[in-house]
């Protein structure tokens, strides 16, 4: 059934989930390759440099779990480009969700901040950027971890049809979708793949 | 009301799934615990109830932090101050309770089987912290997580419960757990403190406290219960201790250091020896920092997403 918003790379639809409850996901078109990823992060890598002047003090907190290893992966494109090393942290947001109460308990995952987010530039590192409150959520907990110096939000896919008054300050690429469809993030470390694809129905 | 009320009564009800499940949910909640904020915002809007009509200090302060850190609120109920000494029914306490608009009743009660009644009489989720000889299933969930954080897994694991087993919700609670997750169980106990039929728990059980020690990877020591101990069950406290108390001379002599557990409060001098006491300390004093962590992850799972399925589809 319809479970965390943006996990595993698709989206938060849940009334049409349900209609299409059990089918699977059904890809329509391939959007990006290995090879295209592996770009995009190379220039958000470059494009969070030029916008924070150099590495002094980032970093990146990942959203459970795809955007743990994208953070991981701009880290190491950063650290490429100019030496010197940025805090990486991981975070699950399911306790600060606005929907707890009316969508079936989902599982905690592991949070893991083991730096001082105080006068951090922080960015958060997400998949899929949709309704915008996952991100609502995250800023929520990490302000809860301290005061950050900026908040900077950086997605692979920004598929528009927002909630909230969010918007993403590194997008790697915009797909605008209908709002049926999904878009699903492959990643290597977790799919075995790297690839984004858009289609309709739910993955397993 | 939509949807059942979901309680948590007796670990018989828990499959090892679910169990397991619970224990995963207590580590990602002992991760908040560490935070320089501890809490999070998962049950904001809720209202627990802590209904304890019998003394207890740290179940009911583990309960209520566990609700505080979740962002529940919380009202507390005793039986000092409550029109429980005015001779309230408990059915007529539930039903005040239930008015107020609580989500969770947690019940201690001197009775067994209070929180099986109190079902029937509420509408909302009635979590049982203990109730007469029956069961106290979230310290059953808590031992389990310390055991399975300090030893690294619970399947084969060889726990040694000792003393008064008969008049122990704690015993039953934990044999019950124990035996769902693969662990192994050998009671020790003088015969008179071994409940009649104690064989049909699938359990192992000896009368020498040495041979447990020898056998075991974890000493659970029960608190020998002078108040619900009716007659003479052992000649005296202090004999007690020399048969089956963890002494200096048994703890200073053990090659193989088990891991000593005790659900608190500690008699020193009777279960265990003074010395011993302090040295275990430490382990005894995570058991109390574990609890609130697994008692958060069991109200999370009870009050989180309980709106029925129908609910969540219309409202999508």
């Amino acid at each position: 059934m319809c479970l965390l918003e943006e996990r595993g790379g698709f989206s938060f639809v849940c009334a049409l989930s349900l209609a299409v409850v059990a089918m699977g996901f059904r890809a329509r078109a391939k959007i990006l390759d290995s090879d295209d990823i592996q770009r995009i992060l190379k220039r958000v890598a470059h494009e969070i440099l030029e916008r924070n002047k150099g590495s002094e003090g980032i970093a990146l907190i990942g959203v459970r779990t795809r955007g743990v290893h994208l953070a991981r992966r701009i880290a190491r494109a950063i650290e490429e480009i100019e030496g010197g090393k940025v805090d990486i942290g991981e975070l699950d947001v399911s306790l600060y969700r606005d929907d707890i109460s009316i969508r079936p308990t989902p599982d905690v995952g592991v949070t893991n901040l083991d730096f001082d987010v105080t006068d951090k530039k922080v960015i958060i590192v997400d998949d899929v950027l949709y309704t915008g409150r996952t991100t609502r959520a995250a800023l929520d907990a990490i302000t809860d971890f301290g005061r950050p110096k900026v908040i900077q939000l950086a997605v692979l896919i920004d598929r528009g049809h927002r909630e909230l008054p969010i918007r993403a300050d590194y997008v790697g690429k915009n797909i605008p979708t209908a709002g049926e469809e999904r878009v699903k993030v492959s990643l290597e470390e977790v799919d075995g793949v790297d690839m984004v694809e858009i289609g309709e129905g739910e993955l397993s | 009301m939509a949807g059942e009320a979901k309680n948590l009564i007796s670990i018989a009800d828990l499959s090892k799934d679910e169990i397991s499940g619970i224990l995963s949910l207590a580590s990602s909640f002992a991760e908040v615990l560490r935070r320089p904020v501890k809490k999070v915002p998962a049950l904001r809007g809720k209202t627990i109830v802590n209904l304890f009509l019998e003394p207890s200090t740290r179940t009911r302060m583990s309960f209520e932090l566990a609700a505080k850190r979740l962002s529940a609120d919380v009202v507390n109920f005793s039986s000092g101050t409550s029109s429980i000494v005015k001779g309230e029914s408990l059915k007529d306490t539930a039903k005040t309770i239930f008015s107020m608009g609580a989500d969770a009743v947690v019940v201690r009660h001197q009775s067994s089987g209070a929180p099986q009644m109190l079902t029937k009489w509420v509408d909302c989720s009635v979590i049982n912290a203990g109730d007469g000889m029956h069961e106290h299933p979230t310290q059953a969930l808590l031992d389990l997580y310390v055991m399975r954080e300090r030893m690294g897994g619970l399947e084969g694991l060889k726990v040694a419960i000792v003393g008064d087993i008969e008049h122990s919700r704690v015993a039953r609670s934990n044999i019950l757990a124990l035996n769902k997750v693969g662990s192994k169980v050998l009671l020790c106990a003088p015969r008179t403190l071994l409940p009649a039929g104690i064989e049909e728990f699938g359990v192992e059980t000896t009368v020498s406290l040495d041979e447990a020690l020898g056998w075991c990877d974890v000493l659970y020591l029960l608190r020998v219960q002078a108040e619900r101990i009716e007659g003479p069950r052992f000649p005296s406290l202090e004999e007690y201790h020399e048969n089956y108390g963890l002494s200096e001379k048994r703890w200073d002599k053990l090659e193989k250091k088990p891991l000593v557990m005790h659900p608190g409060p500690m008699n020193r001098g009777v279960e265990i020896a003074s010395s011993v006491a302090d040295e275990v300390e430490p382990s005894i004093a995570g058991q109390v920092a574990a609890g609130v962590a697994v008692r958060m992850a069991v109200l999370y799972k009870l009050l989180s997403g309980s709106v029925s399925s129908e609910r969540f589809e219309r409202e999508q």
